[in-house]
């Protein structure tokens, strides 16, 4: 499970670097919330994979020995509300510079004009 | 439970203003108001930490390590006097500058909004709820850049927004990584695991990371390059808060990470650092010399002397660590003052190019002194306090024996001088070009607040005794990180 995770973060970053790296502007908010997602599995991964145990606090001993650490999913739960506003906030962005400039094309972006 | 009031107030304060968001004036004077009460606030604190040490909050009782600590140290408290300090003269330019419409649209709220998260990032004492706060700063200030909507702005806050995104995905996976490694997430409990590793633990991929999120927040090279392609796209009040504050938080949090968290490969972080605070002084003031818009240089600017504070941590002695702090300070203040000087130019003359502009020493000899005062001190000319920011850097990197950074702090001064000389020489005292006029209106308020800005320059120079005291007891306290952990774990 761990391998297939891990490749799957892999994944997941190489994607958001090839969308971050278009030309198309919608394609760069894609790559954003590719990279959002990749990073919170990240925090799961790393976080170490406990399945079907209550969750506890780690590295304690005695009766609370081999629980789940929940802190990685309280992170990762921040983290995607976050991600979601950043996101939310870009597309609106991206929509109006769209409006105001009728081009989607990133070379747009250059200032000399 | 004083402690959280840098955060609360400036809640409060974005809560009512953006209940009263229509009414120009309220906002208006209860900006001042506010930010004058918040600076006041911040005054009492610094003193409370002067005299009684470093003040600790366990937010809702819960005992460090389980809840999020709140930890005033005096670096942090001197940088919360500085930063209210920005947006107070901002709240006091903002009336006279910036538009109407910007104004009704959520700019104060906005404002203080920026304002709590820096501050957040400043007191916190958790890794994540600093990555929280830095969301909280950049959000705000992803709205402040776009504010408006011109094509020019939202071509600027794309660039700034996606770069920023991903310097906080970087932070993000450092965090991941890093919890998975140490098992917890409060600075002084994972500082003092730390030192009970032994050598070799590898920390260093989280710890590179974090670097690379920094740095990446403070536009040092190879990261700098987002700065001087969105700082000038919205009005200039905005870009002097945010060349104030933001870049300044990524500096802070670099000094307290290192103080905590380098304690392997000391010496590979070292020349690591200095490397690229050398190149960073360098290249941003290169690429400085070589623009023509006011906004453009002065941005460049920002970049150049990020690279000064960044050497003072790469030297890490109480002198250099001292200086640094000083010249951030320093920084704060006189970078703010030109950016705004730069406003009252535009008022003036309508424009920031300096190959349409001149004459503007003859036509108002007043502003020409309120852009020569911050522009001589970033310039580093006594007694004005730029001077001996990097007086004392340079000392602290001839004490450690760290020749090659120091020659080249020199020589970035010579370079700074240049440029200051440039726009001195094309907007101020070269004759105005044909078809150009001078005889824009300048608003009082905006006077009013460069005015006090410039005249708080001139007082960090001359009372740079008591000031550099300060900066070498903050300095104390980030070279020896053990008050800072024993007050938070209280043992």
């Amino acid at each position: 499970m761990l391998f297939l995770l891990a490749i799957l973060v892999g994944i997941l970053y190489g994607a958001a670097v090839y969308m971050l790296l278009r030309r198309n502007i919608f394609k760069l908010i894609l790559g954003l919330i590719f990279l959002g997602h990749a990073t919170n599995l990240l925090i799961f991964v790393a976080g170490g994979l406990t399945s079907g145990q209550p969750s506890f606090l780690r590295g304690l001993t005695g009766e609370t020995a081999g629980m789940a650490d929940p802190l990685p999913q309280a992170l990762i739960l921040t983290a995607i509300v976050i991600g979601l506003g950043v996101t939310a906030f870009a597309l609106t962005l991206v929509y109006r510079f769209y409006k105001v400039t009728k081009t989607v094309d990133f070379d747009q972006l250059s200032e000399n004009e | 439970m004083t402690l959280i009031l840098p955060i609360i107030l400036p809640l409060l304060f974005m809560v009512v203003l953006m209940f009263t968001r229509r009414s120009l004036l309220f906002q208006q004077f209860f900006g001042i108001f506010a930010s004058v009460l918040l600076l006041l606030f911040s005054i009492w604190l610094l003193t409370d930490i002067l005299k009684n040490g470093i003040m600790v909050m366990q937010t809702g009782s819960w005992v460090a390590p389980f809840g999020i600590t709140l930890v005033a140290d005096l670096l942090s408290s001197i940088m919360l006097v500085t930063t209210s300090f920005v947006g107070m003269i901002v709240m006091i330019y903002s009336p006279g500058f910036i538009d109407k419409e910007r104004q009704t649209a959520g700019y104060y709220p906005l404002v203080f909004g920026l304002l709590m998260g820096v501050n957040g990032a400043f007191i916190t004492g958790d890794i994540f709820n600093l990555y929280v706060w830095y969301e909280v700063m950049l959000t705000s200030s992803f709205v402040l850049i776009a504010l408006g909507g011109s094509a020019e702005q939202l071509r600027g806050s794309i660039k700034y927004v996606t770069i920023n995104f991903v310097a906080s995905i970087f932070f993000v996976a450092a965090i991941g990584i890093l919890y998975g490694k140490a098992g917890t997430l409060n600075m002084a409990d994972l500082a003092a695991k730390m030192q009970t590793w032994e050598a070799n633990t590898p920390i260093n991929s989280a710890l590179m990371l974090f670097f690379v999120a920094f740095s990446i927040k403070s536009a040092l090279v190879p990261f700098f390059f987002w700065l001087p392609a969105s700082y000038h796209t919205p009005p200039i009040a905005i870009t002097a808060l945010f060349a104030g504050t933001l870049t300044k938080v990524g500096v802070y949090t670099m000094f307290r990470f290192y103080s905590l968290f380098v304690v392997f490969d000391e010496q590979f972080w070292k020349i690591f650092i200095l490397t690229l605070a050398g190149l960073t002084m360098l290249i941003g003031v290169l690429m400085a010399a070589s623009q023509f818009d006011i906004r453009k240089i002065l941005s460049f600017h920002i970049i150049s002397q990020v690279g000064y504070m960044i050497m003072g941590l790469g030297i890490f002695t109480v002198a250099g660590v001292a200086g640094a702090i000083f010249f951030t300070v320093h920084n704060m203040l006189s970078k703010t003052n030109t950016f705004l000087a730069a406003g009252l130019v535009y008022q003036k003359s309508g424009g920031y190019d300096l190959k349409y502009l001149g004459g503007l020493y003859k036509a108002s000899p007043v502003l020409a002194v309120l852009f020569f005062i911050p522009a001589l001190s970033l310039a580093g000319i006594p007694p004005l306090p730029g001077f001996f920011g990097k007086f004392f850097l340079i000392k602290g990197g001839f004490e450690a024996s760290e020749y090659i950074i120091t020659a080249i702090a020199i020589i970035t001064g010579l370079f700074t001088l240049f440029s200051m000389v440039k726009i001195w020489n094309e907007a101020y005292w070269k004759k105005v070009p044909e078809g150009v006029s001078v005889s824009g209106k300048v608003h009082p308020s905006t006077l009013i607040a460069t005015a006090i800005l410039a005249g708080s320059v001139v007082l960090m120079g001359i009372f740079a005794g008591p000031v550099i005291d300060v900066c070498l007891q903050a300095a104390e306290q980030i070279v020896d990180p053990h008050m800072y952990i024993s007050a938070v774990l209280g043992r």
